[in-house]
């Protein structure tokens, strides 16, 4: 067990400043009209520094310093692109004990995910995609013997980047190391919730990206995100969030004529086939696991196992297991490398957490555990903690229609495979799910008949580079994660060549 | 054009579907005067979804997948609540009231710089309402 010492303290491996302007140009710049916002710690609701509240004036500065550095770079060679997200990830991995405990702090999530996953994941994007640039080629095709098609990958120029606050690097890199790799520079605003951890990495890879090839605005979305997403001087804009701010872009977008990828969240259904409780094995205690995943990082992923649907054969018993294994999550301290889970990520999140509970009850949904704020002491008394929920009702309730973003879990059951495929789909989105069969076939049939981009199959959770991610339905457009994700980067130049001297005659 | 479903009911002059708190509304009359005309639609999805989304009103355009759920009556100026129709389908039966608490919503919302969120405070249609 290792408890690190909170930013700030003695002790404490990671350092904030106490105030944060803008990362553009390659350096700090003060906000122009030099207004600041107070970052708390969700780990115990106090301020730990201020961060520069942007506007259209800074979004500028940070287009112009983008525009400066785009031609340069989307012309340097994909080896030269490569070498440098190969350093961003050496760096990052020299510095990894200190960045978790950086984004622990920001974010409110326990350290032993941001040490096991989040940052360990940011690394290997940052490879996977160093590598995918290098393997990638454009195409021929031989029309007739005096006639071929070229297509070349050319960056799009300036793009702009929307992240959001549950995995503040990881989800940012998603976003930072396909567009860098592909050439492209980024004007990136971070979520107001989790504005600095971003710059803490920035800051200890400054040395490595030419300026302006990567600028970072802060402030709030109606001041700073708006103007980011409206500009006509970007080429593209990304955006993780939800639906109506979604919607809002693509018809900024649409102003404009840019192409947009957006990821806006799901309900995602986690099955468990009558065949998981055959045997108490390795299996059904990794489908245990699978089941409580709907508690990492609070609840607060999009993919959120939020719709646990179990075979009836096995309800009742799967179900006391499940809300055994739920009791066990450690709460506590997120700088403990015990704790399991963590704070969530700001007041008015923990607020809607606990008005969905209101609602739930209100709907007749039975709460088997949880159900409530979790009141921890000393430093902690003012973070923002929740206690692990789980739910039992009936689909149509708003508990099984809403994503939460808390550690709650609604359960129900289902007869047979067609049952369980019809709760499955009987919802807005399709971002992911999970499918637990010892059956391969059983399994295989569920993951293409659910309608979701990502179908976790006898696992939960597991977000590697190579696997595309990404919503059917109102989870979105586009995908990320996955060589693909270049195209989403990429423009596509086509020369088409004649090597004939003969005139067509038409003329 | 978009269905006014203001009303549950089908028969008398059943009760709005949408209220505001006392809060809420005094914060509606500072982000006017800030603003102008102001109007909220119904989020869903990830992060910050789920939450109500405060605009300049006609800054979101609306359309045919919306439902108008109702008006918000605040102070000399009324609100407009709007929502995506398939999420309505499954919100129909709830009624909604807008409260503000303190927070650091994301999205576009216009509160956010006040260091408050809108939040939806909802309850079921009693049988005498539906």
């Amino acid at each position: 067990m290792t408890v690190y010492a909170a930013p700030g303290t003695e002790g404490a491996i990671a350092t904030y400043r106490t105030r944060y302007d803008h990362w553009i140009g390659g350096e700090y710049v003060p906000p122009a009209n030099g207004q600041y916002f107070e970052n708390p710690s969700p780990v115990t609701g106090r301020t730990f520094t201020e961060v520069a509240r942007g506007d259209a004036d800074d979004i500028d500065r940070a287009l112009d310093a983008a525009h400066g550095a785009a031609p340069a770079w989307g012309r340097t060679s994909v080896t030269e692109r490569a070498i440098i997200l190969n350093k961003i990830a050496d760096r990052m991995e020299e510095h990894l004990e200190e960045l978790a405990v950086a984004e622990t702090w920001e974010n409110g999530k326990p350290v032993r995910e941001t040490l096991a996953a989040d940052m360990p994941l940011a690394i290997d994007h940052f490879r996977y995609f160093a590598g995918a640039i290098r393997a990638q080629e454009g195409s021929i095709s031989e029309i007739d013997g005096d006639t071929i098609a070229y297509h070349f990958h050319e960056p799009l120029g300036v793009v702009g980047q929307i992240i959001p606050w549950n995995f503040p690097i990881l989800m940012a890199v998603w976003k930072l190391a396909p567009a860098l790799a592909a050439g492209n520079a980024v004007v990136l605003k971070p979520a107001e919730q989790t504005p600095t951890s971003i710059l803490y990495l920035m800051e200890l890879i400054a040395d490595l990206l030419p300026p302006g090839v990567v600028n970072v605005v802060n402030g709030f979305g109606a001041e700073a995100g708006k103007p980011l997403a409206s500009s006509p001087r970007i080429r593209k804009i990304a955006f993780t969030g939800e639906t109506t701010t979604g919607r809002l872009i693509m018809q900024y977008a649409s102003q404009n004529i840019i192409p947009v990828t957006l990821e806006l969240g799901g309900k995602s259904p986690n099955i468990f086939f009558s065949d998981v409780a055959a045997a108490r094995d390795d299996f059904y205690d990794k489908a245990l696991e699978g089941f409580t995943m709907f508690a990492l990082n609070q609840g607060e992923v999009c993919t959120c196992p939020s719709r646990a649907l179990i075979q009836s054969d096995i309800y009742r018993d799967f179900l006391a297991d499940a809300v055994a294994r739920t009791e066990a999550v450690k709460q506590g301290n997120p700088l403990d490398t015990d704790t399991m889970i963590g704070a969530q990520a700001s007041n008015d999140q923990l607020e809607k957490i606990l008005s969905y509970f209101e609602i739930g009850r209100a709907e007749g949904a039975k709460v088997l555990t949880g159900g409530h704020r979790a009141e921890l002491e000393g430093d902690l008394a003012g973070g923002y903690y929740v206690t692990p929920t789980i739910f039992e009702g009936k689909n149509e309730m708003r508990v099984f229609q809403e994503e939460i973003f808390g550690p709650v879990v609604a359960v129900t059951e289902f007869a047979d495979f067609d049952d369980a495929i019809k709760i499955a789909n009987d919802t807005l989105y399709g971002l992911g799910a999970g499918v637990w069969s010892r059956s391969g076939a059983d399994a295989y049939r569920a993951g293409r008949a659910i309608e979701a981009g990502r179908v976790w199959t006898n696992n939960y959770h597991a977000y590697p580079a190579a696997a595309a991610f990404g919503g059917y339905k109102g989870s979105g457009v586009g995908r990320e994660n996955h060589k693909m994700m270049l195209d989403h980067y990429q423009q596509t130049k086509n020369l088409l060549v004649s090597y004939s001297p003969q005139k067509l005659g038409f003329f | 054009m978009s269905d006014d479903t203001s009303s549950p009911g089908t028969v008398g002059a059943p009760p709005a579907r949408v209220a505001v708190t006392d809060d809420a509304a005094a914060l509606l009359v500072r982000l006017r005067e800030k603003h102008g005309e102001l109007m909220f639609h119904q989020s869903g999805g990830c992060c910050d979804g789920s939450s109500p989304m405060c605009y300049p009103d006609g800054d979101f355009i609306t359309g045919d997948a919306d439902v108008h759920l109702g008006d918000l009556a605040v102070d000399s100026f009324t609100v407009p609540v709007w929502m995506s129709r398939n999420q309505f389908e499954y919100w129909k039966h709830t009624h909604l009231t807008i409260d503000v608490v303190p927070g650091r919503g994301a999205g576009f919302s216009l509160e956010a710089p006040e260091g408050v969120r809108f939040l939806i405070r909802s309850r079921l249609f009693t049988d005498d309402e539906w």
